[in-house]
């Protein structure tokens, strides 16, 4: 595989993301609303944060995800750290996801819908190298908004709680391991099946519809953990990781080995 | 001559729609080949079989050696191909356009900026290099399309309908390219259905109608084979009266076609019959100022094509 092909298939798609305003302004908007304007408003809410004791109710199995450090704050606080710290923060998976999604979907059919595909597919790349180029071009910016949205997320969590935590205290390590782990393999998911449809379908909106019910993976991972079915605990963490990235893995080689110049030759 | 092309009994269908229907022929190297036919023809069908982006369900071809299913990669990286919408990205700059292109198609990375740099200084662009290209006109986006066919320096090329679109200096332009990439040495297909650029640029021509290669050669040799009686015509002294007329088209297989004041036009088989055909006019008292074969032109020769069953 010859890699500056690749390099130069991402980054001339990176470069036509960048410029393009309501692709830039959704990301931003989104990533603004659930890493900032969320937290911010949880932080917000008038918690009662008397002695603890209390009856949390349907929350007190979460309750046991807790470090032991947090276990002994008031029910108020403990509300708020449970709020910000597991039952929220799966939501700014939807970050890389989203972006994924935009870029991804974008790839193949929006090149088709621009008119540009004949003019790569004229290029000596092989259908693998440009296979690669588009995965490369979704997944950076998707880990990379991924990461920067947990930054910060983790920064207006504490500045809005350090207060009635009594000090920093996140990311714990659950979060960490969500961010970190769970993370890009959400961004590859995203990326993998958003270039796979884009591959299949007649028009980006199409591309962008199907790949948007990846999202219902994150409501999933949110239900479980609300409903108290799935309480994301570190060992639970690593395995959702472990599975999504081998549906990552089955995904990019599935998508590797459908793509067809000829296919999409045929239909451009 | 050495084929730059050779296809052998190329066929490819989409759905039930046979689009190339065993075609086969030759390019030489260094010659300018024109590929004719109505839209839908099988003209771009075609070029993308050559160029390796469309398999074929039978038949073969070899480009400057290699075979395009096989080796697609290494036959692209030789090929510098025009597509009928320019297809350049438009949110990003002519420069950016080109170094993207430079890249992909392999350039050394020292000679990246010098040569795009060159690329549209050679197409007037470098006024306007950095601004989006979505912002240029047609003409200009057409020019960007052509440098970035040639930013791999192509020993071959495939121009699809290079002058759709483009108003008339815009086309002399690219005429004039052609013109230069010929004389440089490079072989070029162009496909075409404007007939009057086909006829002032191709070395040679082939004819498509419902995929089929109904037609090839120069424009003389198909001229000759399918129009038998190409136009001879005499120009008189003195006004031309009936009795020359009459005489003249008494001829065996001299046919008058067109009749002015001091002009007849002949349709005569060959030479022999042309001559005889003078004499007639000088023995019926007119004075022969000038007599001179015509050329069919390609138009003729196209739309008579359009006659004969494919």
């Amino acid at each position: 595989m010859n890699w500056r092909t690749v390099r130069a298939i991402a980054g001339k798609d990176l470069l036509e993301v960048r410029k393009n305003r309501l692709a830039i302004w959704s990301i931003l908007g989104l990533s603004f609303i659930l890493s900032v304007g969320m937290p911010l408003l949880i932080g917000l809410l008038p918690f009662d944060v008397g002695p603890s004791g209390g009856d949390l109710g349907p929350f007190e199995a979460l309750m046991t995800l807790l470090p032991p450090a947090l276990q002994g704050l008031p029910d108020g606080a403990r509300m708020v750290v449970l709020m910000l710290g597991y039952f929220l923060a799966p939501l700014f998976l939807i970050i890389p996801l989203m972006v994924a999604a935009i870029i991804g979907a974008e790839s193949f059919v929006g090149e088709k819908e621009r008119h540009t595909l004949e003019g790569l597919l004229y290029t000596p790349a092989t259908d693998l190298e440009l296979y690669a180029g588009k995965v490369l071009a979704g997944a950076v910016p998707s880990v990379l908004a991924a990461y920067l949205n947990f930054t910060a997320y983790a920064i207006v969590v504490n500045l809005v709680s350090a207060h009635i935590v009594g000090g920093i205290w996140f990311p714990t390590v659950t979060a960490l391991a969500l961010a970190v782990w769970v993370g890009p393999a959400v961004a590859l998911l995203g990326v993998s099946a958003s270039v796979l449809v884009s591959t299949r379908v007649e028009t980006f909106l199409e591309a962008n519809q199907l790949t948007g019910l990846l999202s219902l993976v994150i409501v999933g991972l949110m239900v479980g953990q609300g409903s108290g079915l799935l309480l994301l605990s570190l060992p639970v963490l690593l395995l959702v990781g472990l599975v999504i990235y081998a549906v990552d893995l089955v995904l990019i080689r599935l998508g590797a080995a459908v793509f067809s110049r000829d296919r999409l030759m045929a239909r451009a | 001559m050495t084929a730059a092309i050779a296809a052998d009994g190329l066929v490819r269908s989409f759905g039930p729609v046979r689009a190339v229907d065993g075609v086969s022929f030759e390019v030489g190297e260094g010659e300018v080949f024109g590929l004719l036919g109505p839209n839908g023809a099988g003209k771009t069908t075609l070029i993308r079989l050559l160029a390796g982006v469309l398999t074929p369900e039978a038949g073969s071809a070899r480009v400057l050696g290699l075979d395009p299913t096989a080796d697609g990669p290494a036959v692209r990286s030789r090929c510098g191909v025009l597509t009928e919408t320019p297809a350049v990205y438009e949110r990003l700059t002519a420069r950016q356009n080109l170094a993207f292109a430079a890249d992909v198609f392999g350039v050394p990375v020292p000679e990246v900026q010098h040569r795009v740099s060159d690329l549209l200084a050679r197409f007037s662009l470098q006024d306007r290099a950095d601004e989006p290209v979505g912002g240029f006109s047609k003409g200009m986006k057409q020019r960007l399309a052509l440098a970035r066919a040639l930013v791999h320096d192509p020993e071959f090329l495939f121009l699809d309908e290079p002058t759709a679109g483009l108003d008339p200096v815009a086309s002399r332009q690219v005429h004039d390219l052609v013109g230069t990439l010929r004389d440089e040495g490079r072989t070029v297909v162009l496909c075409t259905h404007h007939l009057v650029e086909a006829e002032a640029l191709c070395d040679r021509v082939g004819v498509l109608a419902k995929g089929r290669l109904i037609a090839l050669g120069t424009v003389r040799e198909l001229s000759n084979r399918l129009l038998a009686t190409s136009p001879v015509e005499l120009s008189f002294i003195d006004p031309v009266t009936d009795a020359i007329a009459a005489t003249v088209g008494a001829v065996p297989g001299v046919t008058v076609t067109e009749r002015t004041e001091r002009r007849l036009v002949l349709a005569a088989p060959d030479d022999g019959a042309a001559a005889d055909a003078i004499g007639a006019a000088v023995r019926a008292g007119g004075r022969v100022l000038a007599a001179v074969r015509g050329e069919h032109t390609l138009e003729e020769v196209y739309f008579a094509l359009q006659e004969v069953p494919a």
